[in-house]
């Protein structure tokens, strides 16, 4: 390896490393949403629980924006080294407070308050970080391997949710030799471990971080006395930059963002909520899908290098308004327990509860059922007993738990892989595209703002949106899938259009 | 070619109205049909974060129509000129 390669992968791992870590702990959060909304907000309610922690989630993407301005401005003024150690430090801090802040039924509204203050300290941290990250990888790499080296920071957000998935799984099981004993545990106070863990992580990023140098293109600005003295104004008041910050949002990251979170995140919610798909196989489907589909974001920034950034991510927005209903319809139809019911069906397991109310007791009786397709779904039926010992049933039958035979599981999974390979097209390059727009002196706030924006508020909203949608239009379970599909499609249109396809040879002015 | 990116500026230029109009049409209708805090905070969440970049939309627009993007800036003098 030449002396300057490998002064490039130091400098991508430092860059990597913390990226990652500022990922894992932003998607703790998410991933474990009902864990949270059980501990911090009134259990009166459990959808408003819910509800409370998808806003505080959605609050956590939408501060990413003001953090790309805060810490832009910051990387832009005082150097990019110094600034993404800033990000970190915050970010860990928050989230080891998260870890730490007792639950509602300890210290009332305060417990939630907390949560939702570290949760804003995240987002704003993270709105710092990635152009941080990207910009210094990009001010080191040689024209012709920017796509490539810039591709490693891309890798850094899918291996984060890939890193929170493994740590909450194990934590999940880890607790205690019986399963059920070990889950109850988790969701009690388990759930603080892969928030507390962060620290050590953090620290770790920290010390190798402090060990970099600044920027050589940055350090060179700021020996000539030509940084930016108001980057905020240089990067929005000036139409010849604006133009190029609109361009980047309509034509690039509002679309990227919308890919990314369908293939990642809202994939996960539908295969959960609308398929009733086991917690454990939804997880391990996720991930499987992650481990052969990461390799891709470096393929693609490597392609980009050769034939340009521009039809790639187009070609990856392309195939998610395409193949996203037919995707997610197999989904559908493959867990389809209303077909399975007409079937003939082998009672697995059968367990009866009852509850003792006031005024009546509730009988809950929990089926496994088997299809012929060796499929296993979980029927629990709530009866009411009467004094005069008459059963009733309350409620219709709920069907959860549905878990797939290996042949189905592996079709999922592959789908699921798809899905992510269309985010790999899209977002491998980007990270190249945005440096390459925007000169040095304003490329931290420049290019902050339009990634944040398309992907804190655009691609971040997508499973809100998308669940909502389908309370609203309850006929079509596919219904939430028109939100990314119509951002993708103006997205690329536009991208098509107007984006050139040259890559700029000289980021260096 | 720079003709249609132009055109299509007129587009763009009607999508930012259009996309504020369904926003808070729906914001409105919803709120009515769900008069609950959650219903409220979500919906004026959606709109104050979305009615700014609808308004970045338009501007877009103008620029595509008035051929700003007819020719795309080829080194950082042009960008900060």
């Amino acid at each position: 390896m030449k002396p300057q390669n490998k002064g490039i992968w130091k400098i991508i791992g430092a860059s990597s490393l913390g990226t990652l870590i500022e990922w894992y702990d932003f998607y703790i959060f998410g991933s474990l949403a009902t864990v949270i909304a059980n501990q911090f907000f009134p259990k009166t309610n459990p959808t408003a629980a819910l509800l409370s922690t998808l806003a505080t989630f959605a609050a956590g993407f939408i501060v990413r924006p003001f953090g790309a301005l805060v810490f832009g401005r910051l990387g832009d003024m005082i150097g990019r080294k110094y600034t993404f150690l800033l990000t970190l430090v915050l970010m860990g801090g928050a989230t080891f407070g998260i870890g730490l802040v007792p639950g509602y039924e300890k210290i009332g509204f305060a417990a939630p308050i907390i949560v939702l203050l570290l949760r804003l300290l995240q987002g704003l941290a993270l709105g710092g970080e990635y152009g941080g990250a990207a910009t210094y990888v990009a001010e080191h790499a040689p024209a012709d391997k920017r796509g490539y080296f810039t591709s490693w920071i891309q890798t850094t957000a899918t291996l984060g949710l890939f890193v929170s998935l493994g740590v909450i799984l194990l934590t999940r099981h880890g607790l205690d030799s019986d399963p059920a004993k070990s889950i109850a545990k988790f969701n009690d106070w388990g759930w603080r471990i892969p928030f507390l863990v962060s620290i050590l992580l953090v620290g770790v990023s920290i010390y190798i971080r402090l060990k970099m140098s600044e920027s050589p293109l940055y350090a060179k600005l700021k020996s000539e006395g030509k940084t930016s003295v108001n980057p905020l104004k240089e990067s929005f008041a000036h139409k010849g930059n604006l133009k190029m910050v609109l361009l980047a949002l309509f034509g690039a990251t509002m679309g990227q963002g919308v890919i990314w979170y369908t293939g990642q995140f809202y994939a996960q919610s539908f295969l959960e909520n609308v398929c009733k798909l086991d917690f454990d196989q939804s997880r391990t489907i996720l991930i499987w899908a992650i481990v052969f589909a990461t390799p891709f974001f470096v393929v693609f920034g490597s392609l980009s290098d050769k034939i340009g950034r521009k039809w790639i991510m187009i070609i990856g927005m392309l195939a998610g308004v395409l193949l996203y209903r037919p995707i997610f319809n197999i989904f559908k139809q493959d867990t389809n327990v209303k077909e399975w019911l007409q079937q003939d069906l082998t009672v697995v397991k059968q367990d009866s509860s009852t509850t003792v109310l006031t005024d009546k007791t509730l009988a809950v009786t929990k089926t496994v059922f088997q299809n012929q397709a060796n499929m296993q779904f979980t029927e629990i039926k709530t009866d009411t007993l009467h004094t005069n010992n008459i059963r009733i049933a309350d409620t219709k039958p709920v069907y959860t738990a549905v878990t797939l035979n290996t042949s189905t599981y592996i079709k999922f999974a592959a789908l699921v892989f798809l899905l992510i390979l269309f985010v790999t097209m899209v977002y491998g390059p980007i990270a190249a595209f945005l440096v390459e727009l925007f000169p040095t002196k304003i490329r931290y706030t420049s290019m902050s703002l339009p990634y944040h924006i398309g992907n804190g508020v655009f691609g971040g909203l997508t499973p809100f949106i998308a669940t909502l949608l389908t309370t609203i239009y309850t006929n079509d379970a596919l219904v939430g899938l028109w939100y990314p599909i119509i951002v993708a499609a103006v997205c690329m249109i536009i991208g098509a259009l107007y984006i050139n396809n040259k890559i700029d040879p000289n980021v260096n002015d | 070619m720079n003709k249609l990116k132009r055109y299509a500026g007129i587009l763009w230029i009607v999508l930012g109205p259009l996309t504020c109009y369904f926003l808070i049409s729906t914001a409105i209708a919803e709120i009515k049909s769900k008069p609950v805090i959650d219903t409220k905070i979500q919906w004026a969440v959606f709109v104050i974060v979305f009615i700014p970049i609808a308004i970045g939309m338009i501007i877009f627009g103008w620029y595509a129509l008035k051929g700003e993007y007819d020719h795309l800036p080829e080194n950082s003098d042009e960008v900060t000129d």
